[in-house]
């Protein structure tokens, strides 16, 4: 008896301990930081963190459209977060409280901000392009020494589509990462919202389906990797993951990423915290900690995407630094736009299109 | 419990008995009836709701169907969402039907299997029965997302199977297993076989070898046997595990997406898109409440003219 009393006492001694400090439920992408930054949060705070991981904005967005997600940070894209903070889903980040603030990327968090038309939204945790992963080896063999490794038409001209349909071809599925930049292959205006170029870009898809593989978001990481695929329209992070995973099972494939020079559509992840989130506090002691320039750095080591951290710089991998695919020359720069929030009509005419070129039809 | 209380019954048991008797068969009666109405009902009543309203950029997305304010009662019912499916019924067609069509063929091929599988499990003996019952719902067990990624590294260009092949000498180059119709119907027939054997067994193992045997005695050819005595007797089990498989066949979603090609757009996948890319769960409800209507319908007139014919053919149904 003497001993269960013992057992009690720890047990309520230990519980107390575990929410001195409190909580902290935090919802972010998956492969979306570096391993031991959770870790090393809670040692230095004390605070207790459940981290769980979603693969899709779209999940993401359906959880905290139903309300009481019970998360005090997550990390939507852009566009995504313009439109839960119409619904009123996501609060105001006051920036007062963020004592790391000067650390942030002036021109990328103003970027991101001019998107969503909103500076209180969240802040950049990372961002990066839309572009073309391929075989170097594949390509070469098929298309020679003058494949047009620099342009969207390896993909998107059905000539060079024909040439690579026997060893694989990818597009992502999601429209609003495809679409603008077909458009701005075929005329340079990848930021528009005219519902007619959106159909024009659909006839161009269509006119490559034939030759494709599949239309998948995640599955061509692997296939690429393996050589299951040879070229595939993909983010620059998950490219760059590809390419590591095939030098890491030394398989004989070398995959590289580029932007396309007709240019590409940039995309921001913020973190951002729910209306209805429980700990606050909380959630800015740990945006705070994500902006600071060691930590920053490291997860950007990591996952190999840009940070919105400028201060990191110093600490980031120069083979990461140095990448024009993941931090774009200033010549490139130039060629990235914006893609605006689409209102609800043009969302469905957009996934309209999309659905007609996906299914053939 | 309840075959004991109709025999004390029977025999003229006591009034206290047959009244807890009775009760107590309502009660078990009743713990899967308010378990349909609250989990089956209930959200189906609120999906059939969403579909009359609007979308709009709120927790939830849509607009009430109905409530009070300051001017008193209001509503926003709407037949928009039906309008909008009848206007633009070709972007949805397509998708239905290559739903019904996988959906179809996946459980005449899962019939085709596990018609023969349940045959001989029902005929082993009783201790193999088990071994063998097990076996079938063994896969159960692991995560079905699990077993697809298994598939995936099977049928893979360089997967198992290629590798297996091309290490044999039988090909040269590795066979394109994967996106293609095969893929998918393997991945169909491997997930929703054990709903097909189930039902078939448990008829099956049911079935009077007497019948068999008196058939076989006055002389019928085996064939002959199958045709006018077994299957009859086992289209109960045939019934129950085609709709067990072709229900959530024709809403599978994970399945095309992960083992097909960009040319099989399916039911599930036009919810999805409905569902998080529209953003209009007003739409995906009236597309959810359509499909319903088109799928149970149909089984629940032909079930009802089933009990029918049940009813004129047998006088003695329903009387003890």
């Amino acid at each position: 008896m003497k001993h269960i009393m013992k057992v009690a006492a720890v047990a309520v001694l230990a519980s107390t301990i575990a929410h001195a400090d409190g909580q902290l439920n935090i919802y972010n992408w998956s492969d979306y930081i570096a391993e031991d930054t959770i870790a090393n949060f809670e040692a230095e705070t004390g605070i207790s963190v459940t981290y769980d991981m979603y693969d899709s904005n779209e999940v993401l967005e359906a959880k905290m459209m139903a309300g009481s997600s019970g998360y005090d940070l997550v990390v939507p894209t852009g566009d995504f977060l313009a439109r839960g903070r119409e619904a009123g889903v996501y609060a105001d980040v006051d920036m007062t409280r963020l004592s790391n603030i000067g650390n942030q990327d002036k021109q990328v968090q103003g970027l991101a901000d001019s998107q969503m038309a909103d500076t209180k939204a969240g802040i950049v945790y990372m961002w990066g392009t839309t572009g073309v992963a391929y075989n170097v080896e594949m390509i070469k063999e098929r298309l020679g020494d003058d494949a047009p490794t620099d342009s969207w038409s390896l993909i998107l001209d059905p000539e060079n589509a024909a040439k690579l349909a026997d060893c694989g071809i990818a597009i992502l599925d999601a429209p609003t990462d495809v679409l603008p930049n077909v458009i701005a292959y075929q005329s340079g205006a990848g930021d528009t919202t005219d519902a007619k170029l959106f159909e024009k870009a659909g006839e161009v898809l269509n006119a490559v389906r034939p030759h494709l593989r599949y239309i998948h978001s995640s599955q061509s990481i692997n296939d690429i990797a393996n050589g299951d695929l040879c070229a595939a329209i993909m983010w620059s992070g998950d490219a760059f993951q590809a390419a590591y995973r095939a030098e890491e099972a030394n398989n004989g494939h070398v995959i590289d990423y580029y932007i396309p020079k007709e240019g590409t559509n940039l995309w921001f992840d913020l973190m951002a915290i729910p209306t209805d989130a429980k700990n606050v506090d909380n959630a800015y002691k740990f945006i705070d900690y994500m902006m600071r320039a060691d930590v920053a750095a490291n997860n950007v080591n990591y996952v190999w995407y840009a940070s919105g951290n400028e201060a990191a710089k110093a600490s980031i991998d120069p083979e990461i630094l140095e990448h024009p695919g993941i931090y774009p020359t200033a010549e490139g720069q130039k060629k990235l736009f914006v893609v605006p929030v689409y209102d609800a009509k043009l969302d469905r005419a957009v996934n309209r299109v999309w659905s007609r070129f996906s299914s053939g039809s | 419990m309840t075959m004991m209380g109709y025999k004390c019954m029977q025999q003229g048991g006591s009034v206290l008995y047959r009244l807890t008797g009775a009760t107590g068969r309502r009660l078990v009666a009743a713990v899967p009836l308010v378990w349909l109405l609250v989990f089956f009902l209930l959200p189906l009543l609120e999906t059939l709701q969403v579909s009359f309203t609007t979308a709009q950029r709120s927790v939830p997305p849509y607009a009430p169907l109905w409530g009070f304010d300051e001017t008193g009662f209001f509503t926003n019912f709407t037949l928009d969402n039906y309008a909008l499916l009848a206007a633009y019924w070709q972007d949805y067609i397509g998708p239905a039907g290559n739903s019904i069509k996988l959906a179809f063929f996946s459980t005449l091929v899962c019939l085709l299997f596990a018609y023969p599988m349940a045959w001989w499990i029902a005929r082993s003996t009783a201790k193999w029965r088990v071994v063998l019952l097990v076996m079938v719902m063994l896969p159960f067990w692991t995560s079905s997302l699990l077993r697809i990624y298994a598939l995936i590294g099977l049928l893979n260009p360089n997967g198992f199977i290629n590798s297996l092949l091309i290490w044999l000498g039988l090909i040269d180059a590795p066979l394109r297993m994967m996106q293609t119709d095969f893929s998918i119907y393997m991945g169909m027939v491997l997930t929703y076989l054990p709903l097909m054997i189930l039902p078939l067994y448990a008829v099956m193992v049911r079935l009077d070898d007497d019948v068999i045997e008196v058939a076989t005695d006055l002389g019928a050819s085996s064939v002959a046997v199958w045709w006018t005595v077994i299957l009859p007797l086992t289209l109960p089990g045939v019934i129950a595990g085609s709709l067990l498989v072709f229900i959530p066949a024709v809403g599978e979603f994970v399945i095309p997406a992960l083992l097909g090609g960009p040319d099989q757009l399916m039911m599930g996948k036009v919810l999805w898109t409905e569902f998080f890319r529209n953003r209009d769960w007003p739409v995906a409800a009236a597309i959810a409440m359509l499909l319903l209507a088109i799928l149970t319908v149909p089984i629940i007139y032909a079930r009802y003219q089933d009990g029918r014919e049940d009813h004129a053919s047998d006088p003695q149904a329903g009387t003890p």
